[in-house]
């Protein structure tokens, strides 16, 4: 029998491998922490110190629990919204859809038979998971965070360790209040420069994301550092994290600083009184130190970012706004199926300028981009202008709380004027699982997270990411465009 | 699709037909696009693994083309299931019959919610997945050994070297891949955490 050889150092997944030079980084003292035993075969069980569920990936996690007479260690530490299937145009019960409906009220059963916080409508509190649980103080520096939902990296940008499980996971959570978790390695990215006028974090995190790849994150968590990173806004934090999963990072995070304790400052589940000053110091002491040693490095100058925009069907096949879609000869050998791919599906040459590409839906939300600065962002390009004939534009605030602050500010009013629609929060066309959703081969300007075949509900639809400012210029003119044109308008 | 029962207790090998599904990045809306996720049971998902593909090809699609009816190790490339964190994609793998898997790399959530499931997932170095891939793609009705122990592949004529780390192995050998029982098992070791975590005790928020 013909025998391969095994080649020595092949690894299957990087994280298997030793973490040991990543000392004294905020991810290793976070892991330290958390660390209850050491499990046969090398892999740790880690404490859990935040579990938000929803209605998608936990229903059958709690049937899980219950055929094994098991009851949910921690009920107090974990914390349950609705967001993936509800209706954004009327939030009346029942949902029009019973299976949506089903899904609601089976996640309702299950936290009130378990004692667990459910935000649901019309609460105040609802939204999108990774909306709400930092805008009410529930996520904090140090904590470990888990939630069945990939882009729970986002809570990363408090200094936590937040990262997506399966509903086994979920299940285990729920039991036992922790994981089997195989360690990460640390890859530090460092943004040195400041982001100019026009250009957001959106285009930071998809211009990492293009220039290293869809894998190369895979077998590491992420450090976002550097003085463009330090610069950046709460909100624009939890935007860069929350894609270090579409680079392949599982987590991704921001060491916590002033911006991070008075965003926290006041909130409802944020430490208050003399608790207040202990957490402070608490958190300071677990940033990465000058002694900390990365597993790798990448980096890069945020003045040289444009406004970006995907032009494929993976986020890293994306190209700034006055670039053309680019040659099988300009992409690395290895991604060139994909390329093609891409081509086909996107109905694109190679050597199109992406600027002036037509599309058809405008969608502004997301746990990405549907915070009160991308509102806000997106609201500055639109006020004054009208979206442009034959365009669905609509926007979707991220929580309850951001819509209400979006109202109070007029906002939503402006949208209106403008010719989008305002729409009540939830996930709505990131992935479609309500009836928000592309037609046939519509093009969509979004500003969510995936722009995979099939993403936004339609088999054949396809989706352009990009900021809410550079969304709310694409409705405006009806095609892509660079919104550095319509802020210096 | 098969009716062949789900894993249980100790893994140590699959055996059975292959089916290739060849290209890098597939993510996990692919493989379950979000329409199916409306659900309360994973029950019905094994018809709709790859829907969207599937119906793009209309009936030539590997998941349709009769020689794979019967699969039960499905042979990927590089970054196999990334994306969204949906349980829903091994669970509809698992449904439509496939009950172990062989790629470059996988991405890492996906890689753990099979392992959660009892479904190995082995990794092979770019030159060996053509290999197999070609052996696989010559006879698709050739039968193939995958060997948890050893972490490799055979077809009783070659033998491929895979890779698997030591926990997965250890776990999906011991049948402690569903490990719940494990980490509750840990009480004492739960609460002594628990106790010394900054945010649960000192400035909790009461």
């Amino acid at each position: 029998m013909q025998q391969w050889q095994r080649r020595p150092g092949f690894r299957l997944v990087d994280s298997i491998g030793s973490s040991a030079l990543s000392s004294g980084t905020l991810y290793d003292k976070v892991w330290d922490l958390h660390q209850v035993a050491e499990l046969p075969g090398g892999s740790t069980q880690l404490f859990i110190g935040l579990h938000l569920i929803h209605e998608v990936t936990s229903p059958q996690a709690f049937t899980g629990i219950r055929d094994l007479g098991l009851g949910v260690r921690h009920p107090e530490r974990t914390v349950a919204t609705v967001d993936h299937i509800v209706p954004t145009s009327s939030q009346a019960r029942p949902f029009a859809d019973p299976l949506a409906e089903e899904m609601l009220v089976t996640l309702e059963r299950n936290c009130s038979e378990h004692g667990i916080t459910l935000h649901g409508l019309g609460s105040g509190r609802q939204g999108i998971v990774h909306v709400i649980a930092p805008e009410l103080g529930l996520t904090q520096p140090g904590m470990t965070v888990a939630c069945g939902d990939s882009h729970t990296s986002t809570h990363g940008a408090f200094g936590a360790i937040a990262f997506g499980i399966g509903t086994s996971q979920v299940r285990d959570v729920l039991a036992s209040q922790s994981l089997a978790m195989n360690k990460l390695k640390v890859k530090r990215i460092w943004v040195a420069g400041a982001l100019q006028r026009g250009v957001y974090a959106k285009d930071l995190v998809l211009h990492v994301i293009r220039q290293l790849g869809v894998k190369a994150g895979v077998g590491y968590a992420y450090e976002f550092a550097g003085p463009a990173i330090e610069a950046l806004s709460m909100e624009e934090r939890m935007t860069i994290c929350n894609m270090a999963i579409e680079g392949g990072a599982r987590c991704g995070y921001v060491n916590p600083d002033a911006t991070t304790f008075a965003y926290l400052k006041g909130r409802e589940y944020a430490p208050a009184g003399e608790a207040w000053a202990r957490a402070v110091a608490w958190w300071s002491s677990l940033a990465s130190g000058p002694e900390a040693v990365f597993d790798a490095e990448e980096r890069f100058d945020a003045s040289s970012i444009a406004p970006t925009v995907t032009w494929g069907i993976n986020p890293a096949q994306a190209i700034g706004v006055d670039e053309n879609v680019p040659s099988l000869g300009e992409t690395e050998p290895n991604e060139r199926p994909l390329t093609e791919e891409a081509y086909r599906y996107m109905g694109l040459a190679p050597g199109t300028p992406i600027a002036g590409l037509a599309v058809d839906v405008c969608f502004i939300g997301s746990c990405t981009n549907g915070r009160l600065s991308d509102l806000q962002a997106a609201a500055a390009v639109a006020k004054g202008r009208q979206v442009a004939p034959g365009i669905k534009a609509f926007v979707v605030p991220g929580s309850e709380q951001v819509a209400a602050a979006a109202i109070a500010e007029g906002l939503d009013g402006l949208f209106r004027e403008a010719g989008f629609e305002w729409r009540e929060p939830g996930c709505s066309m990131c992935l479609a699982m309500n009836p928000d959703r592309l037609e046939g081969r519509q093009i969509s300007a979004s500003s969510s997270n995936r722009n995979f075949k099939g993403r936004q509900g339609s088999a054949s639809g396809r989706t352009l990411l990009m900021s809410p400012a550079m969304v709310a210029a694409a409705a405006i003119n009806g095609k892509v465009t660079d919104v550095r044109a319509l802020l210096n308008a | 699709m098969t009716n062949t029962a789900f894993p249980l207790g100790p893994i140590s090998s699959v055996s059975g037909s292959t089916v290739v599904l060849p290209g890098d990045d597939i993510d996990t809306d692919r493989i379950i696009p979000a329409r199916f996720l409306k659900c309360v049971s994973f029950d019905g998902l094994g018809a709709q693994a790859f829907a969207d593909d599937r119906s793009e090809l209309k009936g030539d699609h590997p998941f349709d083309r009769p020689e794979h009816q019967g699969a039960s190790i499905l042979l990927a490339n590089r970054n196999f299931g990334c994306g969204s964190s949906r349980e829903h994609a091994p669970q509809a793998l698992m449904r439509w019959g496939i009950r172990a898997i062989v790629a470059e790399s996988y991405a890492e959530i996906f890689f753990g919610n099979c392992l959660a499931l009892g479904i190995p997932c082995l990794g092979a170095e770019h030159s060996v997945m053509l290999a197999i891939q070609a052996a696989a793609t010559a006879e698709p009705s050739r039968q193939f050994q995958l060997d948890v122990a050893a972490a490799s592949l055979s077809d009783g004529q070659q033998s491929w070297p895979l890779e698997l780390g030591s926990g997965p192995r250890q776990m999906l050998l011991s049948g402690q891949w569903n490990g719940t029982a494990q980490l509750i098992a840990n009480a004492s070791a739960l609460e002594a955490t628990a106790a010394r975590l900054p945010y649960l005790g000192s400035f909790a928020a009461s």
